[in-house]
């Protein structure tokens, strides 16, 4: 049984600071090249096949962006 | 399996808790009082005392954390929430009542209120955020930089001679018999965060239980005030506050 995990990123909200990066132990996770409103980089699931939904980044976050998805397949 | 597979409310295993309002933060980008703020309101939303939880803001970066953390909340004058929250749970003791601190208002102007409270033993909970500068104002020293560390009024580094040493004074509170609990803990990743979670939960229990003053430190990161960026400023918080602040339980009664 295997874990393939999700995460939705509230764009507008995020700061591009990138903990939730380093704290992905899959590096599902990259900062966008565009910008949002406010001028930051916003992270996004870069390579969505890799994520098992361990909530690691959501944890860290410090704005609270990120909501994670998990199913056991 | 297609990313619109999982994503589906079922499948969901992390949000934001309703107890965090949806304002978004005026701190830093990567400020470590963010997560901490979301620590706090997801053990009182999963304590269930939203209603009965009243917090007591710094004068500081997080004097706004009334914005954030949907619960009762007063705003004390620099260094004095450890006095406003002794007058509070005292006239509401069925009240969960916690001060959220910086080092400088908590170990600089502030520091009579909080070792007199930490001597009574005051049924509260103390979170301190131990950022080692003072953030708000442009990244002065604190009691609490390091030693060679470079600050706006110590532009060629905290000297001993001069400033005299990093003040540890979490170590000065575990000594007063008033205190029940007090740990140091960090947030700069999902393991410790996960820690510094318990940490709350376990404060605020005690202070139900009426068995006096329970200290968290968080060390922090204020990667304006250091000039780092946020994912640096962690890494320099590692190999440089640690050592001096080391994480741990020091009292645990
Ligand atoms: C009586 C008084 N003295 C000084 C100040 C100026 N002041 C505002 S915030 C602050 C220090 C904040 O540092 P800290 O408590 O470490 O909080 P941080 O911003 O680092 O989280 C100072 C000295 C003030 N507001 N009131
Ligand atoms: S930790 Fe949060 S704010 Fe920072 S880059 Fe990731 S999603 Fe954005
Ligand atoms: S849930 Fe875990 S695996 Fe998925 S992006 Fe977040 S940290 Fe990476
Ligand atoms: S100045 Fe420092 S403590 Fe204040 S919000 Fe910015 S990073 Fe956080
Ligand atoms: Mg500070």
């Amino acid at each position: 049984m295997a874990l393939k995990g999700a995460i939705v990123v509230d764009r507008e909200k995020c700061k591009g600071c990138g903990v939730c990066l380093v704290n992905c132990p899959t590096n599902t996770i990259a900062l966008a090249k565009e910008v949002n409103s406010k001028g930051y980089n916003f992270a996004f699931m870069a390579s969505p096949e890799s994520c098992t939904g361990c909530t690691n980044c959501a944890t860290v976050c410090p704005d609270t962006c990120i909501t994670v998805y998990r199913v056991k397949v | 399996m297609d990313v619109n597979d999982i994503i589906k409310p079922e499948n969901m295993v992390y949000s934001k808790t309703p107890v965090l309002t949806s304002t978004t933060m005026h701190y830093c980008p990567g400020c470590s009082h963010g997560t901490v703020h979301k620590l706090i309101a997801e053990v009182i939303d999963e304590m269930g005392i939203q209603e009965k939880t009243i917090g007591v803001s710094p004068v500081g970066c997080a004097v706004f954390a009334y914005n954030y953390v949907d619960i009762d909340w007063q705003q004390a004058a620099h260094g004095r929430a450890p006095a406003v929250a002794t007058a509070t749970k005292r006239l509401h003791p069925e009240k969960y009542v916690f001060t959220y601190q910086g080092d400088g208002d908590l170990a600089s102007i502030g520091t009579a209120e909080i070792m007199h409270a930490c001597n009574r033993g005051e049924n509260i909970v103390v979170i301190f955020i131990n950022n080692a500068i003072y953030g708000m104002t442009g990244g002065q020293m604190a009691p609490t930089t390091l030693l060679g560390m470079k600050t706006a009024t110590t532009p060629y580094g905290r000297t001993k001679e001069l400033h005299g040493s990093p003040l540890r004074i979490t170590e000065l509170l575990a000594q007063l018999e008033g205190t029940c609990y007090v740990t140091r803990q960090s947030v700069h990743n999902a393991a410790s965060a996960r820690k510094t979670k318990r940490a709350i939960r376990k404060a605020f229990e005690n202070s139900a239980l009426g068995k006096g003053t329970s200290f968290v430190e968080v060390v922090s990161t204020c990667n304006s005030g250091w000039k780092l960026s946020p994912v640096k400023a962690n890494e320099w918080m590692v190999e440089n506050m640690f050592p001096k602040y080391p994480v741990g339980d020091i009292k645990d009664l």
